[in-house]
């Protein structure tokens, strides 16, 4: 299937999973069970892209400029910043650190 | 009553113009992964959930396939359907607007609902943050994917940076407590021993599986993690459904 194909899908599957939410008894809520798996899958997930996107090359692990855009954001946040100011810091110390001579 | 008089509808302007400008990061990022400027618009238009929009495009961008990245934003999206439910239960929408609800229901609507309690203003917040999310976030996609367009190499500008940024600015607001923080190092950690191992993405899904046992096991916090990555409110929500449903 073309990435067309796989974007469409991913629209579909959302707009389903959305409105499932207003079609199901609301009494799943009181499931604290289901309620713990979407919240580990959140966190789970971010987490995961996260890493990849600082560490992974396709399939090899490397420690380039992105580390230096990991840790600024990560001062960011702790100081409190809006995302917006976070993804800047992140492209910033990116560029900067790759002008420096980092790979 | 005009809606400037309620404090439902100018949280929810707020709340809008600070998550549209994000769109921007977006529209970015996104024909820096090799997306059109068509497609970036449909993931803003039709799946409009920014966490599962930046999985996407995150995955492409790694080399990932599209079962990958769509996948990767369909196991995001989940916490929506939780939502919806929240939604469903709080404002008991007629029937004809369940549709447009269901696809407003973001972090940020919720978000803003759940933190009035007057049922009235519980409406008003919704519906304004979502529609004023929807309209701002497209608008900035759009005016981001332009730019980003324009600028040529995606690295040279550290967009690459500003992906990692991006994930971690998402993550950030659900690991308040050592819970879910030692589900985000878990999972982490999972996810960088497969990446020599298996095809690019994958590692994404093996990670979702990990986080997924986890929960089952007990080991997620019932709320965090599905706590909507914004705070429109100094103080916690007031009013959720959430125990009382």
């Amino acid at each position: 299937m073309s990435l067309w194909g796989w974007i469409l899908l991913a629209c579909a599957v959302s707009i389903a999973t959305k409105f499932a939410g207003y079609l199901v008894p609301a009494k799943l809520l009181d499931n604290p069970r289901m309620l713990r798996v979407a919240g580990s899958l959140t966190i789970g997930l971010l987490a995961a892209l996260t890493a990849v996107n600082t560490f992974a090359s396709g399939q090899a692990l490397v420690v380039d400029a992105r580390v230096a855009a990991l840790a600024a954001a990560a001062v960011a946040l702790w100081l409190r910043a809006p995302f917006l100011v976070v993804v800047a810091v992140g492209a910033l110390a990116a560029g900067l650190a790759r002008l420096l001579g980092a790979a | 009553m005009l809606p400037s008089r309620s404090p439902a509808v100018r949280v929810a302007l707020s709340v809008a113009i600070a998550t549209g400008l994000y769109g921007l990061s977006f529209g970015a990022l996104s024909v820096a992964a090799g997306l059109d400027l068509l497609q970036t618009m449909a993931l803003s238009l039709l799946l409009f959930s920014g966490g599962s929009q930046f999985a996407f495009v995150g995955v492409i961008a790694g080399g990932g396939s599209g079962i990958s990245a769509m996948s990767a934003a369909a196991l995001l999206g989940i916490r929506n359907g939780v939502y919806g439910m929240q939604i469903n239960v709080l404002l008991r929408p007629a029937r004809w607007r369940k549709l447009p609800a269901a696809h407003l229901t973001i972090d940020e609507s919720v978000a803003t609902a759940t933190g009035q309690t007057d049922p009235d203003e519980q409406r008003r917040g919704f519906w304004a943050a979502g529609i004023g999310v929807f309209v701002l976030w497209n608008l900035f996609t759009l005016v981001g994917a332009l730019a980003g367009n324009a600028m040529g190499d995606p690295a040279r500008w550290g967009l690459d940076g500003a992906a990692v940024a991006a994930f971690l600015g998402l993550l950030w607001p659900r690991i308040r407590t050592r819970e879910p923080a030692a589900i985000a190092v878990v999972c982490a950690a999972v996810t960088l021993v497969a990446v020599p191992l298996v095809p690019a993405g994958v590692p994404i899904l093996i990670a979702a599986v990990v986080a997924a046992a986890l929960g089952l096991a007990g080991l997620g916090p019932v709320t965090e993690g599905l706590e909507p990555d914004v705070e429109p409110y100094p103080t916690g929500p007031a009013g959720s459904p959430r125990g009382d449903a």
